[in-house]
Formats: C-alpha cells, sequence, structure tokens
C-alpha cells in the first residue's frame, strides 16, 4: 500500500520534530473538514461570491485564426478577485485555520500574489497575517508590497540566501516552529510536507472541474491538452487534476528556463533538477552534487523557485505530463502577443503556459481543442517587462 | 568495537558526571581552524564534538548558525573535505563525533556511501533536524549496519511522541529545549519534569538537551533535567568574532561551562 502523503516516491513529511505535532493536527483537521458538508457549502460561497467563481473559459477566436492550428481557450484564473488561482487555496486553508481556532496566518511570497491573496482573506476574516518575502522580490515586485500593507499585512523582508521565494518558504518555516501554537502556515503552492501538497491541490482542482464542465457545455467534449505555468505548481495541479484519469488529455506544464537551461540562471526543475529533500518533501530540486540547493533564476518571481510540488514530479516521472522549458524571451513575446492578439495582459508567470501552448497549437489539426490556464494578471509585470524591453516609464 | 557514545555515558554515569556536547560548523573559517577548534574542546571538557555539515538553507537553524554556514560555504566546504577532516582528527582523538546536518546532505551523497564513509572515519554518530521520527527509514538499515548512530530529536510540543521516538533512539536523545531553531535565549521555559516524565519510565538511552543554552550556569540547570547539555550557537558566536583566533577563547569558555557542569 501506497503510504500516505506519497506521490509515489514523491512528498513525505520532511520537518523539524517541533512542527510534527502541528502538521498532524493539520491532517487531522483537514480529512475531518474536506468532506464535511458544511465546510464545502462555506468554501463555494466564498468561491463565487467573493472570488467572482466560477472564472470563464474564453474562446480565443483571433488566437485560434492566427496561429492556424488547434482552436484555443483560455481559462480566466486572471479575473478571480486579487488577479490570480491563489485566492482558490488560501480560501480553502483560511477557512479551515479559523475552524481550528488559530489566529495568526503566516505565509511566502515570490511574485507577491500569494501573499495579497493571504492578506486578502485575513482581512476578510479577521486573522493577524504575516508576510515573508525575499527583499529581491519585494524590489522587483513593490506594487504588490504596498498592496499587502493596505490591506493590514506586515511584509517582513528576507535577506539570507539569494533574498528570493526559497529563503523566504526558510524563514516562514522558522517562524512556525517559533510559534506553532498560535500560527497557521498557509503554503501558496502544492509544496511542503503532507497534507500541503494534496490540500492545495484539492483547493485548487476546482479549476479542473470547471474547465471540464465548461468545455462539455461548449464543444460536448473533453480538450486535447490542457497547458499551465509551473513553479511549486499549483495553477497546473489544479487545471490538471481533474484530467488525470482521461488519458486522451495532454497535460502540459511550462516552467521556467530563465536565460537558457544551458546557462547557469534558469529555474528548469524538471529539465534539470535531481532528486532530493527539502521544505518538507522528496521532490526533484536544482542542486549541486553535495545537495547544495542552487541559486534560480527566472524573470518571473513566481516561477523562481529551486524545486517543484511533488505530485508534479510524479506526473512526470510516469509520462503523465509532459513540462516545456520556456525562456523569458518566450515568455516575453508571449506576454506581448496575448496583449496583443486578444487584450488580455497576462501575467508573466501565466505567459510562459502561453508560450508552451504556441509551441504545439501550430502543429495540431483545427479540430483539436488547447486549454490555456491563464492563472494571473500581468499589471503588476507592466514595470519589468518594459525594463526587459529597455523602456524607461517614470511616473511610478 | 563499542560505539564510543554509548561508552561515554557510561564512564560519565560511573563519575556521576553530566556530559558536555558542543557543537561547531566545519569551514568556519576554514577547516584547519575548525581542527584546532574540536581538540581544543576535547581538551577543555567536551564529551562530545558535533562537527556541523554546512547546507545552503538551514531551515532549523537561527541567524547564527545560519551566517556561519554562509561564511563556510563561501569557500566551498564540502562532504567529502569533512570526512578528510575528522579522519586527521582521529589520529589526535578518540572522543566521539558526530556530525550535525540536513537530510538532502545525506541523501544527495548516497545514504549507503554516507554510512560507510562515517564508519570508514569513525564519526559516531549523525543528528538530521529535518528528519523527523516518522521518516526515519531514509537511513535506519545503513545507520543500523554501520553501527553509526541516528540520533532522534524530541521537541516541547512532542509530548505523546516521546515515548515512541524514545523506545526506538540509540546513543543519545537530542532534547529540543525551546520551540523555535537554534540560538542562545536568556530564558528556557520548558516544563521538562513534564516533558520529559515519559523517560522516567522506561530504560532508555540518555537524553542532553540543547537549543538555546548561552553560558555554564544555564548548562547546570539544564543538566539537571537529564544526562547532559548540547551548546552551538554560543560557541558559533565566538567564533563569528574572533576567526581564525577563536580557539582560545572558544576553549575558554568550554572550561568555563565545563567548571559549572561539574560544581
Amino acid at each position: 500500500m501506497e503510504k500516505i502523503g506519497r506521490f509515489g516516491d514523491f512528498g513525505g513529511q520532511y520537518i523539524p520534530e517541533t512542527v510534527m505535532t502541528a502538521v498532524h493536527e493539520l491532517e487531522a483537521a483537514y480529512d475531518k473538514y474536506k468532506d464535511d458538508p458544511e465546510f464545502n457549502r462555506e468554501l463555494r460561497e466564498l468561491y463565487r461570491d467573493y472570488a467572482n467563481r466560477p472564472s470563464m473559459l474564453y474562446y480565443a477566436e483571433k488566437m485560434t485564426k492566427d496561429l492556424g492550428g488547434a482552436k484555443v481557450y483560455i481559462k480566466r484564473e486572471d479575473l478571480n478577485h486579487t488577479g490570480a488561482h491563489k485566492i482558490n487555496n488560501v480560501l480553502g486553508q483560511l477557512l479551515l485555520a479559523k475552524k481550528m481556532g488559530k489566529k495568526r496566518i503566516i505565509a511566502e511570497t515570490g511574485a507577491g500574489q500569494h501573499g495579497v491573496a493571504t492578506a486578502t482573506v485575513c482581512a476578510l476574516m479577521g486573522l493577524e497575517c504575516e508576510v515573508y518575502m525575499g527583499s529581491t522580490d519585494m524590489e522587483r515586485q513593490s506594487l504588490n508590497v504596498y498592496r499587502m500593507n493596505l490591506l493590514g499585512a506586515k511584509v517582513t523582508g528576507v535577506d539570507s540566501g539569494t533574498a528570493t521565494l526559497k529563503d523566504a518558504i526558510n524563514e516562514a518555516f522558522r517562524d512556525w516552529c517559533s510559534n506553532i501554537d498560535t500560527t497557521f502556515y498557509c503554503i501558496g503552492s502544492v509544496m511542503g510536507p503532507h497534507p500541503y501538497p494534496t490540500m492545495v491541490r484539492d483547493f485548487q482542482k476546482i479549476i479542473s472541474e470547471e474547465i471540464k464542465a465548461q468545455m462539455l457545455e461548449k464543444e460536448g467534449r473533453l480538450p486535447d491538452a490542457v497547458v499551465a505555468c509551473v513553479g511549486g505548481g499549483s495553477n497546473a495541479m489544479g487545471a490538471f487534476y481533474d484530467f488525470i484519469g482521461d488519458k486522451g488529455v495532454r497535460l502540459i506544464g511550462a516552467e521556467a528556463a530563465g536565460r537558457g537551461v544551458d546557462t547557469p540562471e534558469h529555474a528548469a526543475t524538471i529539465a534539470k533538477g535531481d532528486l532530493g529533500i527539502f521544505h518538507g518533501m522528496k521532490s526533484l530540486f536544482l542542486q549541486n552534487e553535495y545537495g547544495q540547493i542552487d541559486e534560480v533564476y527566472s524573470i518571473s518571481a513566481g516561477l523562481d523557485y529551486p524545486g517543484i510540488g511533488p505530485e508534479h514530479a510524479y506526473l512526470h516521472s510516469i509520462g503523465r505530463a509532459d513540462y516545456f522549458s520556456i525562456t523569458d524571451e518566450e515568455a516575453v513575446q508571449a506576454f506581448e502577443y496575448l496583449s496583443k492578439t486578444e487584450g488580455i495582459i497576462p501575467a508573466i508567470e501565466s505567459s510562459h503556459a502561453v508560450a508552451a501552448a504556441m509551441k504545439i497549437i501550430p502543429e495540431m489539426g483545427k479540430d483539436k481543442i488547447v486549454v490555456i490556464n491563464l492563472s494571473g494578471r500581468g499589471d503588476k509585470d507592466v514595470y519589468s517587462i518594459a525594463r526587459y524591453r529597455g523602456v524607461e516609464l517614470d511616473e511610478k | 568495537m563499542k560505539n564510543r557514545i554509548d561508552a561515554c555515558f557510561e564512564d560519565l554515569k560511573a563519575q556521576g558526571k553530566k556530559a558536555l556536547v558542543t557543537f561547531v560548523t566545519a569551514g568556519d573559517p576554514d577547516l584547519a581552524t575548525t581542527e584546532k577548534i574540536v581538540l581544543e574542546m576535547f581538551d577543555k571538557g567536551s564529551d562530545i564534538v558535533e562537527i556541523g555539515v554546512p547546507f545552503s538553507d538551514p531551515i532549523a537553524e537561527g541567524g547564527t548558525i545560519q551566517r556561519a554556514s554562509l561564511r563556510s560555504l563561501k569557500h566551498n566546504t564540502n562532504l567529502d573535505q569533512i570526512f578528510e577532516l575528522v579522519s586527521r582528527l582521529r589520529d589526535n582523538t578518540d572522543k566521539p563525533i558526530l556530525l550535525m546536518m540536513y537530510l538532502n546532505t545525506v541523501f544527495r551523497y548516497g545514504t549507503e556511501k554516507f554510512f560507510d564513509n562515517c564508519k570508514n572515519v569513525q564519526i559516531d554518530g549523525v543528528i538530521i533536524p529535518d528528519m523527523p521520527f516518522e521518516e526515519r527509514d531514509e537511513v535506519k538499515e545503513y545507520s543500523e549496519k554501520t553501527g553509526v548512530r541516528a540520533i532522534y530529536l524530541v521537541a516541547p510540543t512532542s509530548k505523546e511522541r516521546v515515548k515512541m521516538i524514545a523506545e526506538e533512539s540509540k546513543g543519545f536523545l537530542y532534547i529540543v529545549s525551546s520551540l523555535g531553531v537554534t540560538g542562545t535565549r536568556k530564558e528556557i521555559s520548558t516544563n521538562f519534569n513534564e516533558l520529559l516524565a515519559p523517560l522516567k519510565e522506561g530504560n532508555y538511552c540518555p537524553a542532553c538537551i540543547g537549543f538555546g543554552i548561552s553560558n555554564g550556569e544555564q548548562a547546570r540547570k539544564m543538566a539537571d533535567y537529564c544526562d547532559g547539555c548540547i551548546i552551538g550557537s554560543a560557541i558559533v558566536n565566538i567564533v563569528e568574532k574572533y576567526g581564525a583566533d577563536s580557539v582560545e577563547p572558544v576553549g575558554e569558555f568550554v572550561a568555563s561551562v565545563r567548571e559549572a557542569l561539574d560544581a
């Protein structure tokens, strides 16, 4: 029998003894509430009335015609409240935290989307909120830092290591070890120790459930491929999950190749990572021969992580999902393309998914259908894309 | 041969003494200094030394040991060099030496090869703070095969887990004094009588308290609850301050703690 919290060899609970009791409490609470009708009724109501779900499945007609291949549909997670899929998970976890009687919430954030979502729901539910964010990321995403402050959260900069997402997670873990009795750690992706990868995926799987229903309604059949970007991998797990059993649906993750997978500056864990144990889980990590975790790089702060959720490592290992490496340049081109073609400015993270989809769509027949999960909106990225293109914007 | 950790605690018990376990990060500021510090600590009264293997992302460490790891990794200290270090140390000491390290370092090196090398250079045990009891199968088979002890940890939150962990522990049980990460603390407020009560109910291996102990007086207090105490960050603070000249001040500090423990 499979061990609890494992996806094949991947997953597990590799955390200090200090937090074991808390993780077991969380496991028990999640097991209790996940099938509880009242909990699910409350969550569905929040999804609908607060987060603006279901998100629409949009037929991108111009893009379809322009690319001349498969029919393109875009799942509009960017239209959720707070502008990304992150809110789905946060509403679930914080509703659970409330049921558990926790008053203080901590979170890590890379691009700031998970931090903003956490700060938002903490404001809604009257919970104290502290968000850890690498100081490098605070610089590239200053707008989101201010947004979190507006929402009443404390944003704590992390200077250690590379001062990005992995260091923010290290610091959040350390906080959790110190304040375990009062504090709920709201992890933003399908990573960390069990039950997080499963729980976060369950709170995100509504994406694939909706895609399936909407696709059946619009086309009377399932899509041929679903494409999503992967950092830790929560929007992709959400978009893939309900299709895993549908073997005819190709699942494609797009990871960040930065300046190229053959340069030292990328975050392409599936392409270049090795099996390791870090941040509570056994999975693939970018690391050196002695197991030191690599500094990674991507233009996208949200994909700038040296590991990947264990269920993705598993789906990759059994060949159920394919993972493409998308460079900064390809992502920026896709960012500009979708803006001009469909009037939708995608998050630079999601632009990696658009770029991956654009590689396969022209090769596919016109009778095929591809769904791109547009995990977030790109307003936050406008400055950094301008900078990338060498355009100076004065007014900040 | 009898495991040095077991022999050490038996000797201490016979003498009515408490164990002093001290820690230093390998390669901070360089491996030659680490070698001298380890010998000096043994000379000034350490019973057991833990050598910290630097890791890029030490999630259980406070600022002091994080910074020491970074200083060490700046000049690419690696596990093979640390095996060589212990091998050299074995020319001059027969006291127990442990490695304190993160699981990824063991796993990536190859767990079997890691334990074989530990045995070859005579490392007596390994402490892995991010490997909880439930994941002990990662190392158990190799630890048992080589006789290199995997030291398990117990925390203030462990409660009903204490007995379960103690039952499988060998060498000694590492009692984490407080919530949080490593680093010196002014006060340690855990109720050890309550936490450690289950240990009195069976014939378990010795227990030592670590995390946050900063001076002889605190060490004495902690050791009263169990069989010894573990001091890390207080020593690493001295190394941070004096660098290559830290051998003597570390020795003085260790001697002062020894004196307090034996008083």
